[in-house]
């Protein structure tokens, strides 16, 4: 299946979710895409679809998208099981068709939690994940000049674990890949990124609750630790920080 | 007080809670295996053994008050956390494949669990609660293992125990906020070790009593 072809174009089978609204019950529906090249990325590949069923008066695939360069988590779907795809540290923009084989099946689902609603077909609301920042996951600064750059010190590798953390892009495939539709990943991460550095540290044990707090009540998962967000995360965001999320949530509870 | 039941009503609490309870039946564990372990002596070591335990008298039964009471809040808590997991993905994927991150025990714990439950209480009802006028103890765990059904119970329950333990003990360290890639490794090889010992050292004992 992730076989690498050398076929320039290839012809493939796609089961594509259609669902006409949050409330609608849907299903799966199958296309034929012929003659796809292989330089293609997947969301060119449902471009290519889109502006078929378009021509033919059909409604296109609802997708979500926005950078295209796997920057701004806005992409996301899970084909033939597996968020974002079968590749590492990929989103779906950045999967490209040369993964796939002639003659392959692709089934194409949304991300599913229920947390997450389904706007339509593959475009689903993850504005949950925004509500636990907005919690939160930020820091509370004074309103004047911005201060020197480099006048706290925070050592090198202090700064590089906290940027490692603040890679995620909350495209919820954490949550997505999880068996219990979890968010401790993408919770994990901002926290961590937060409580690293001396300027997230005042607000950390308040912080730390009311995400917690917020993440509960949105109904995500509990943490099972199956590590199938880490596995999947485009941005290979670590379970470390899970545990640093513990620790954080330990510290805020009990010292 | 609020503060207190707040904190474990979290996920997060109560994943501690998970992660205390089950240690402390790991370290019962290994204290009960060690005892077990003293059968290879023969029946008279083992006998023994077992009247020094009992001459502990009030100091057993607050030991064994407490660790049904961790019972309890482990198999409460943990239904609790399965049962709200179901519910936090309503609708299924129709095709889902795991990237690796799963393994036999980690997508069986609630299973293993319930499992490991029956063969408690199957368990203390055969040793525990059985009638001990007239005879000792060896006698009744060498009557016990004379019925080819209980030795293939007992190993099939202590399999089933070494998985849920495969994934609990290094999980057990990740949800109290011990993750390093210094000793994780060494951590999660230790849990597979434990989980061997307590497979192999538990389940040939119905073994060996049968041959005897
Ligand atoms: C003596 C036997 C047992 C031992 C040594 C044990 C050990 C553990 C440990 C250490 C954990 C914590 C893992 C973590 O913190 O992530 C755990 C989790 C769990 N245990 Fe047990 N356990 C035992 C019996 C049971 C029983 C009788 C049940 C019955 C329901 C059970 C159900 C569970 C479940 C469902 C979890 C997973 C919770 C989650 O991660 O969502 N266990 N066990
Ligand atoms: S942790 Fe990874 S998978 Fe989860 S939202 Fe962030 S980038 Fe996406
Ligand atoms: S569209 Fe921005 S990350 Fe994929």
């Amino acid at each position: 299946m992730i076989s690498t072809t050398d076929k320039k174009n290839i012809n493939l089978t796609l089961k594509i979710w259609r669902q006409k609204g949050p409330d609608n019950k849907g299903n799966l529906e199958t296309y034929h895409a012929n003659d796809i090249s292989t330089d293609m990325s997947f969301l060119e590949m449902i471009d290519v679809i889109n502006e078929r069923l378009t021509l033919e008066g059909k409604d296109p695939v609802a997708f979500d998208h926005d950078c295209r360069e796997g920057i701004c988590g806005m992409c996301g779907a899970m084909i033939n099981g597996r968020a974002h795809g079968p590749e590492k540290g990929t989103t779906l923009c950045q999967l490209h068709m040369r993964h796939f084989a002639d003659g392959d099946t692709i089934v194409i689902e949304p991300w599913r939690s229920r947390a997450f609603k389904i706007i339509k077909d593959l475009a689903v609301d993850r504005s949950p994940l925004d509500k636990i920042i907005q919690a939160g996951g930020y820091i509370s600064v004074n309103a004047g000049q911005a201060p020197d750059a480099n006048a706290i010190p925070i050592p090198q590798e202090t700064a590089e674990t906290a940027m490692d953390a603040a890679e995620c892009i909350g495209c919820g495939a954490c949550v997505a890949s999880c068996p219990n539709a979890s968010a401790m990943l993408f919770v994990g991460a901002r926290i961590s990124h937060l409580a690293l550095l001396p300027q997230g540290k005042p607000e950390a044990a308040k912080r730390v609750q009311v995400m917690i707090n917020e993440m509960d009540e949105l109904l995500f998962g509990n943490c099972s630790n199956h590590r199938e967000c880490e596995a999947e995360c485009p941005k290979e965001i670590s379970i470390t920080n899970i545990a640093r999320l513990n620790r954080e949530f330990i510290k805020s509870g009990f010292f | 007080m609020s503060w207190f039941i707040k904190t474990f009503q979290t996920s997060i609490g109560k994943k501690l809670i998970m992660a205390v309870t089950g240690l402390s039946f790991i370290c019962f564990l290994m204290a009960h295996l060690a005892g077990n372990l003293i059968l290879y002596g023969g029946e008279n070591a083992f006998n023994s053994y077992a009247e020094r335990l009992h001459a502990f008298g009030p100091i057993i039964t607050i030991v064994e008050l407490g660790l049904l009471f961790l019972i309890i809040m482990h198999v409460l808590i943990g239904s609790v956390l399965f049962y709200q997991n179901t519910l936090a993905r309503p609708i299924r994927y129709k095709v889902y494949k795991s990237a690796g991150g799963r393994s036999l025990g980690s997508a069986t714990m609630p299973y293993s669990g319930f499992i490991i439950l029956a063969f408690v209480v199957f368990h203390l009802i055969n040793f525990h609660f059985a009638d001990k006028t007239g005879t000792t103890i060896f006698q009744i765990v060498a009557k016990a293992f004379e019925n080819p059904l209980y030795v293939v119970i007992y190993i099939a329950a202590m399999i089933v125990l070494a998985i849920h333990i495969s994934h609990a003990f290094w999980s057990l360290f990740q949800t109290t906020g011990i993750n390093h890639p210094k000793y994780t490794p060494i951590i999660k090889i230790t849990g597979i070790v434990i989980s061997l010992v307590f497979g192999v050292g538990f389940g040939f004992l119905p073994v060996y009593v049968l041959l005897i």
